[in-house]
């Protein structure tokens, strides 16, 4: 009974935090407190945030290498952005249609990606799913449909801030629901340990192409929020560095914490943002910054985290001092 | 009809071959012991009956149904499953978790259930969470359920292995070296446990073990392999009289 109190009070306050945070952004950017420059960098971080959350999933929780999301998102994108630009309905109905097709066809490309590739593992899964996302992006640029490399324009500027906070919180709660039923604790229990997943009863191979279909299908949706934010899709803009961007988001993140995740998008979406002077070492950072945190072995940046490091250097410093003291 | 039954059972690594022409039947409830010298091929047999391996030859039979060629996920649905030699647990996840895991196939809610926590959600995991705390609760450790299984010592993970194992409503258990590591008292009291699931729970069991204590002490069939062949089978004291296992346990001279 306590627990089940516990539980409901934890939904209480994640739906308290979800509406709170948006009536202040909202007010904020009704009032004129928020600009429309930084509405703009609100709403990328919105769409990073789906987009790492979805990768979390197979990165994260399932604990698989996955290096072509932008491929993903690309097809979600472009889908969407047809869609809107060849149907004549209101924007209400156009709208979540093109983000629903736009998903359920980037699921589908999940599916069939996802067969042959997770037979593979760890490096050579990530070096595959590269190569996927490169494939797509070659073929949207070769297509005639899709406007080649000169791209889509014209896509009408549908996501505004409301649509692009909740579709990201939906994103955000299914996924963090998802992982908390009988499907999440097999797609943990396959990153924990295949060969005894598989020896208690789960299908490990329907749940790899599981995870990955279903983060496929919140990519595209992304990417359909990221189409109409842009209103004009260029293939070279789903190159395999935005896909590691995204990685680097999901790592620092913690690797399968959402919570993680989202602090991470928010921070690195502003920070790159205002320091767009230092663009070009921006891969720098993010290398070094990877590197980091394998040899500190950190699971992501967390206060908890922040908090234990420093505990731990001032242990060492007393440890070191007292040494010396009693020399 | 006996629960399992094994008929000349081989399986071929290139050259090699680990288990040959091997029979065996395990009748409802009962505890059957197997054992051998290192490298004979025990192992192997619980890979084969789990299908991790795909026998070259033999059969198998659970209930009278052939499941040779089965996947491992499927052969649970039979009603087998097993414990490993080298701990394999689900080790960042909690004690109750690693449990509710194993339930997995006995849980029948869609993605979308999950998501929308429906009725039938809600249902199927409150009745989960109580049979996880039931099985808990055989081995002392409802208070543990929310610690996370790599924190336990050495002699629960090997408890929960089994609490796990059984959570998939298994038939027959398999029993990899359950007391590989464990102490004097820790075996007695793994003993203890394992046969009261074997009378309470009716479940089979079917043991591989190193410790003749724990074997000799709770088997009521002993079948003896060497070289993937079995040389011996029988009650625990014609075990220990056999010329034959002696001379592969000591050497032919012994």
């Amino acid at each position: 009974m306590i627990k089940k109190f516990k539980k409901s009070s934890e939904a209480t306050q994640a739906a308290i935090v979800f509406v709170a945070t948006f009536i202040i952004l909202f007010a904020g950017i009704q009032l004129g407190l928020i600009s429309s420059y930084q509405t703009g960098i609100i709403i990328s971080v919105l769409i990073n945030i789906s987009l790492a959350v979805s990768l979390s999933l197979v990165t994260g929780y399932l604990g698989e290498l996955a290096l072509g999301h932008a491929g993903f998102m690309a097809i979600g994108a472009y889908t969407a952005g047809l869609i809107t630009l060849n149907i004549n309905l209101s924007p209400m109905i156009a709208f979540p249609f093109a983000l629903l097709i736009g998903g359920l066809i980037t699921g589908l490309m999940g599916i069939i990606i996802g067969i042959p590739a997770l037979r593979l593992r760890g490096d050579y899964l990530g070096i595959i799913t590269l190569g996927f996302g490169e494939i797509i992006r070659i073929i949207l640029n070769n297509l005639t449909i899709t406007g080649g490399p000169k791209g889509l324009s014209g896509i009408p500027k549908y996501t505004n801030f409301i649509w692009a906070y909740w579709v990201t919180t939906i994103i955000v709660i299914v996924i963090f629901l998802l992982m908390n039923s009988r499907h999440g604790r097999a797609i943990n229990a396959i990153r924990e340990n295949e060969i005894a997943a598989e020896s208690v009863g789960i299908p490990v191979a329907y749940y790899k192409t599981f995870a990955f279909a279903v983060s496929a299908f919140f990519a595209g949706i992304s990417g359909g929020l990221y189409a109409h934010y842009l209103t004009q899709l260029y293939p070279k803009k789903f190159d395999f560095l935005y896909s590691i961007e995204i990685l680097v988001i999901v790592v620092l993140g913690g690797m399968k914490s959402l919570k993680g995740t989202i602090i991470a998008a928010i921070i690195l979406g502003f920070a790159s943002e205002y320091l767009r002077r230092y663009a070009e070492y921006r891969m720098i950072i993010y290398s070094m910054l990877l590197i980091a945190i394998i040899l500190l072995k950190t699971k992501g940046i967390t206060l908890k985290s922040i908090k234990e490091m420093i505990l731990k250097t001032l242990k060492k410093n007393k440890e070191t001092s007292t040494i010396e003291g009693s020399e | 009809m006996s629960l399992l039954e094994i008929n000349n059972l081989s399986v071929n690594f290139g050259g090699i071959k680990p288990v040959k022409n091997f029979d065996l039947t395990v009748n409802d409830n009962e505890l059957v012991g197997l054992i051998g010298p290192n490298g004979a091929g025990k192992t192997t047999v619980f890979n084969l009956l789990t299908g991790v391996y795909i026998p070259t030859e033999g059969s198998i039979e659970i209930d009278g149904e052939n499941i040779v060629g089965k996947k491992p996920y499927k052969i649970v649905e039979h009603g087998i499953t097993r414990t490993f030699q080298n701990i394999r647990l689900f080790k960042s996840m909690t004690v109750i978790d690693n449990v509710k895991t194993a339930c997995h196939h006995h849980m029948k809610y869609s993605a979308m259930d999950g998501i929308l926590r429906s009725k039938k959600y809600k249902d199927i995991e409150i009745a989960v969470e109580k049979e996880a705390y039931r099985l808990l609760e055989i081995f002392d450790m409802e208070d543990l359920a929310n610690e996370t299984s790599n924190n336990l010592p050495y002699g629960m993970q090997r408890k929960l292995e089994i609490a796990r194992a059984l959570a998939g409503k298994p038939k027959l258990l398999l029993l990899d070296e359950p007391a590989a590591g464990m102490n004097p008292n820790e075996t007695l009291e793994l003993m203890e446990t394992i046969k009261m699931i074997n009378e309470k729970l009716n479940v089979a069991i079917l043991l591989i073990e190193h410790d003749m204590s724990l074997v000799m002490g709770i088997c009521q069939r002993i079948v003896v392999i060497d070289y993937g062949k079995v040389i011996a089978r029988g009650t625990p004291k014609e075990i220990q009289s056999n010329k034959k296992v002696i001379g592969a346990y000591l050497g032919a001279g012994a």
